[in-house]
């Protein structure tokens, strides 16, 4: 009986102000499209760092005759300065940290470049002496890869000693950014849902005022009022959130899936809907949440005695 | 059942109270005429009682309650005991006779048997009983504050407030109120009543209290209207200006 009151009149304030409601649902879906990208994002990161950190090498490069740069002097490597920087590799302080490693020579180095540059006019005019020979090394511990760089850097014949997530950690960064950006946008465009739903309530009950009047005159509890203009809002929100979670959804089935694995093909991982499944209820949740807050807020002032 | 003890109410900006330490007693039972300008107190008086206002100073006991130590959530359900008619009636225009009756019900939880019980018979004891369909825009004023007073009985409350119920109504048509409110008053609820009516007042032959300036300077059984002020326009003592506020002020 009185549940049903409460819908009735809940239903009663979202048909009165329409256009409102709407634009709290559209602001709600926006918003939390932009939660919801921000938080595919940062999925995205910590996976792509799980699977490249693994994978990431510590290339030392040693001298080509071209080379004037490091410990280079436009003379080739020798054999016994490979061999000397293949011993350190091997010896008791450098072991332990080391999973395995490889050296390519010229003919692979220039084998991988070709394939890799087969579309780039560059591939025609490089020849296999102008690439490095180089150690791939696999740490055991990707993050002390200092302690190969410190120790090589000096040896004769070695040009450079690179960390490869130096590489990845601009990848890294320009997708934070990409996050943090989504999250700003999100973040404000939150606050003005929550205004907006704050102000719907509001016009709501300033519209059924005279109903406010009679039922505090004639003892209805506080809980009674409240709860219909606090539906209204959270049921607004919760289109708004539920469209949000679809369109997520969709992103991630017609961009990612559809389009970037295609794309992309093996090359890395990629978000997919196990992701999308942990993001979709936390949007509902969260819409829901700021509508029920927002909308008890502003209907407090009416239910003072 | 309703005891003020040297209860002063000053509103914000204005120096001068509303009631200034008023003390007085009204009984079960009883029928109390509150007399006074427009400015006088009585309204204070009446929202005092329902706690919609805080007295600045003194001690208000409404049906063993002590108001002032009353927590907020707790007054709702205070209210409950009370029924409250106003002279512009406070109806709900879109909705009909017997659904502005049953509102009272249904926001405070009674059921719906109860309703289709209680609603009727309310209806047919203020005179309504074959119009229980109509909007109040199809009323007569008479009509519409006997919707207004069924609305405030229909939860038989041990108070019934009344703050000019017949200000908008012929005296024909008020005389037929004043009827209601007799027979409401005979089956034990407390009926204090605000008014300017002085034929209404007369002729009842009630308890009167009077307030000049929010001051209590009669209170006497069985009283007229008569006051011991001098008769309008003439400015009452106490350097009273209060009968000449704009509507809405501290009335």
């Amino acid at each position: 009986m009185r549940l049903r009151l409460v819908l009735s009149e809940a239903a009663q304030g979202l048909r009165r102000n329409v256009s409102m409601v709407i634009s709290v649902i559209l602001v709600t879906f926006i918003s939390l499209t932009f939660v919801g990208t921000a938080m595919l994002l940062q999925m995205q990161i910590s996976e792509m760092k799980g699977y490249w950190y693994d994978r990431a090498q510590v290339a030392v490069y040693m001298c080509t005759d071209v080379d004037t740069g490091g410990n280079c002097d436009s003379a080739e490597a020798s054999a016994e300065q490979i061999d000397a920087v293949e011993a350190q590799l091997e010896s008791p302080s450098l072991a332990p940290y080391i999973q395995r490693y490889e050296f390519e020579t010229h003919e692979q180095a220039f084998a991988n470049f070709q394939e890799q540059f087969s579309d780039s006019p560059l591939a025609a005019f490089t020849t296999a002496d102008m690439l490095n020979e180089s150690f791939r090394v696999n740490m055991v511990d990707p993050d002390q890869a200092e302690i190969l760089i410190d120790n090589l850097q000096n040896f004769a014949g070695v040009q450079d000693v690179q960390d490869q997530r130096g590489y990845l950690d601009q990848i890294f960064s320009v997708l934070n950014s990409a996050s943090y950006t989504a999250i700003g946008l999100a973040a404000l465009m939150l606050v003005a849902a929550v205004l907006l739903i704050a102000t719907t309530i509001r016009l709501s009950a300033f519209s059924r005022r005279r109903e406010l009047g009679i039922m505090r005159l004639v003892g209805a509890s506080n809980r009674f009022i409240q709860t219909p203009f606090i539906l209204e809002g959270v049921f607004a929100a919760l289109i708004g959130s539920v469209l949000a979670g679809a369109s997520i959804v969709a992103i991630v089935h017609f961009f990612i899936t559809g389009y970037l694995r295609t794309t992309l093909g093996a090359t890395t991982t990629l978000v997919g809907m196990d992701e999308a499944i942990i993001v979709v209820p936390v949007l509902v949740v969260l819409g829901a949440l700021l509508a029920a807050v927002s909308a008890g807020a502003a209907i407090s002032r009416y239910l003072k005695v | 059942m309703i005891r003020f003890d040297a209860v002063t109410k000053s509103y914000a900006g204005n120096s001068r109270p509303a009631l200034n330490s008023v003390s007085l007693e009204i009984l079960k039972g009883e029928f109390v005429f509150l007399v006074g300008a427009s400015g006088s107190g009585k309204s204070s008086f009446l929202r005092l009682v329902l706690k919609e206002e805080k007295p600045s100073k003194g001690q208000i006991h409404v049906l063993g309650h002590q108001l002032n130590t009353l927590p907020s959530r707790k007054v709702p359900y205070f209210r409950r005991n009370l029924g409250v008619v106003f002279q512009d009636f406070r109806l709900l225009p879109q909705k009909t006779v017997f659904d502005n009756v049953a509102f009272t019900l249904q926001v405070i939880g009674k059921s719906r048997g109860f309703i289709q019980e209680a609603v009727p018979d309310t209806l047919k004891m203020v005179g309504l009983s074959g119009k229980s369909g109509r909007f109040p825009h199809e009323l007569s004023g008479g009509e519409q504050q006997r919707v207004a007073i069924a609305r405030a009985i229909v939860n038989k409350p041990a108070i019934m407030l009344a703050d000019e119920p017949t200000g908008n109504l012929d005296p024909a048509t008020s005389a037929g109120i004043m009827g209601l409110l007799e027979r409401i008053n005979l089956g034990g609820t407390t009926v204090i009543m605000a008014t300017h009516d002085v034929g209404i007042v007369d002729q009842m032959q009630r308890r009167v209290i009077e307030l000049i300036s929010g001051q209590v300077v009669r209170d006497e059984r069985e009283g007229g209207y008569q006051t011991q002020s001098i008769p309008l326009p003439i400015l009452p003592p106490f350097g009273n200006t209060g009968q000449f506020r704009l509507p809405g002020a501290t009335s």
